[in-house]
């Protein structure tokens, strides 16, 4: 069965922009599929209709077999915890240390008052210190995340989202503000997710050789629409479709090197 | 094109001086307001001041009772400022756009911290000066009003530019309301509130001043009582007793702030 099936989703901001039109495709359990398509074409708000952080404007979106669009406030709650989601701007309350960043990951579990002052069990302090050993932030453990450089901070994002057991991670430009080598790490941890833990990855991504590096499977994003859906073996032209004629000669290279 | 744009912007600025210029001459024109006259009466004023305004000996006996009116304010001020902190802190969570619970309490919270913000803090004085007569408590309450719309709307835009990002990482994560103000909100924005708050206490000592002439208290009575009995030299010590106040409070606030953010 799909873990995920999107139908017809659309997103109207106002009277006339369409951020998405008529959205469809689904994703199997395990899946490592890349979301790619240039600025502005809806790829942060596709991710953001599948666990309602938007709501979309028409559609549907079923996750692990439940209709996202017809759950109440607290069933939402309960199904988000399933979905993991990773910023580009890493979004850690910044104040606080990793440890503390990691645990939020566990609020959807408790009740309102064991989150409010931060009652957490033995058991997820520990599975909290296990995958921040995976993740070799173990020395950071007790560092404010002010204090983290741009690729510990993301790891910090995705221990975050690791303990909740998700069965799914959204990841919006995880990789879109760090530097080379930071970025590596953290795809090649996404990728380990993905393959290892099982966890399907749902990875929006400004860089068509990463995607076409990473991913089993690309879809194509331009204009709110899906104008490809695929392996990742891209031709030229059709990186061309999906950013469009003006993207010119450097993306042609580059998708033109790993179609080859 | 672009020198075209350069040409355009050179025109609005000479037309935004020329505006602000016939502004100028008419509210002059308007108000009687001699220029010259006004310049040409500084000397005489520092005149006066340099050989009246100023603590002689004898005015030194009066500083124990200035103490206490002094200390009176400060105690007021603060009081007035953490009461209103904790109310607008409320109110900012509703109208805020990070945390508000709907559009339309939102829309009610930032409306009623304008009302409270954009009532002058000595209109406070005096409307409540019917009610409370002159004591303290006109004093506390105009304060406490006049900051609490202040701080409501200083708090909302806190709350909106630091907290959002994580506000929407816990959101994700399924917390529920309660927990994400706890664990997201108060964490990034305390330090910040907390400048804020320092900030009123300081602005409050220097309006207490004034909201002191109105409701006969504090170091803003006392002030009024040496002034119109025409014991200036005592009148000048109570203004030295104010700046010295306010820079303390401004060091202390200053030092803290460097501490917490």
């Amino acid at each position: 069965m799909n873990l995920l099936e999107v139908t017809n989703l659309s997103k109207q901001y106002g009277h006339d922009l369409l951020a998405l039109q008529n959205i469809s495709f689904s994703v199997q359990n395990g899946e490592f599929v890349a979301v790619i398509g240039p600025s502005g074409a809806g790829k942060s708000t596709l991710l953001r209709c599948i666990n309602r952080m938007i709501d979309p404007t028409d559609g549907e979106v079923v996750f692990d077999g439940v209709q996202m669009s017809k759950l109440k406030k607290n069933e939402l709650r309960m199904q988000r915890r399933k979905i993991g989601m990773i910023f580009q701007h890493y979004n850690l309350v910044s104040r606080l240390t990793v440890i503390e960043n990691v645990l939020h990951g566990r609020l959807g579990y408790k009740s309102t008052f064991a989150g409010i002052v931060s009652h957490y069990g033995k058991d997820e302090k520990k599975q909290a210190f296990e995958i921040i050993e995976m993740l070799g932030l173990t020395e950071q453990v007790y560092k404010r995340c002010d204090q983290l450089s741009g690729g510990q901070k993301q790891r910090v994002g995705i221990a975050r989202a690791l303990i909740q057991n998700p069965r799914m991670m959204l990841c919006d430009e995880p990789i879109a503000s760090l530097d080379p080598s930071a970025s590596k790490v953290i795809m090649d941890y996404l990728r380990n997710i993905s393959t290892k833990l099982g966890i399907t990855c749902l990875v929006n991504l400004h860089q068509v050789d990463v995607a076409l590096n990473y991913a089993d499977r690309i879809i194509g994003v331009n204009k709110g629409k899906i104008v490809y859906d695929g392996p990742p073996n891209l031709t030229p032209e059709e990186v061309y479709m999906i950013y469009g004629s003006a993207a010119g000669d450097l993306i042609f290279d580059v998708g033109g090197q790993h179609a080859s | 094109m672009r020198v075209e744009a350069l040409v355009k912007k050179r025109k609005y600025n000479v037309i935004f001086f020329a505006v602000l210029l016939i502004l100028t001459l008419t509210s002059i024109v308007l108000t009687e307001f001699d220029a010259a006259k006004g310049i040409t009466s500084i000397p005489r004023a520092i005149r006066w001041a340099t050989s009246n305004f100023y603590p002689d000996i004898k005015s030194l006996e009066k500083i124990p009772r200035i103490w206490i009116k002094l200390r009176e304010t400060i105690f007021l001020s603060i009081a007035a400022t953490t009461m209103a902190a904790i109310c607008a802190a409320f109110l900012a969570l509703l109208g805020s756009k990070t945390t508000r619970v709907n559009r339309l309490l939102g829309a009610a919270s930032r409306g009623i911290s304008s009302i409270f913000r954009n009532i002058p803090l000595t209109a406070w004085a005096l409307i409540l000066l019917l009610s409370f007569g002159q004591s303290s408590l006109t004093g506390f309450f105009a304060l406490f009003f006049f900051n609490f719309g202040f701080l409501a709307r200083a708090f909302v835009d806190t709350i909106d530019e630091v907290s959002s990002d994580g506000v929407e990482a816990l959101q994700a994560a399924g917390a529920t309301y309660f927990q994400i103000i706890f664990q997201a909100v108060i964490p990034t924005c305390l330090p910040q509130m907390i400048s804020w708050i320092l900030f009123m206490i300081e602005t409050n000592i220097r309006s207490a001043t004034l909201i002191g002439i109105l409701t006969g208290t504090g170091i803003g009575f006392i002030f009024e009582l040496y002034y119109k009995s025409f014991q200036y030299h005592v009148a000048s010590l109570v203004v030295i007793f104010i700046i010295i106040s306010v820079l303390v409070i401004e060091f202390i606030s200053n030092y803290v702030r460097r501490v917490i953010l």
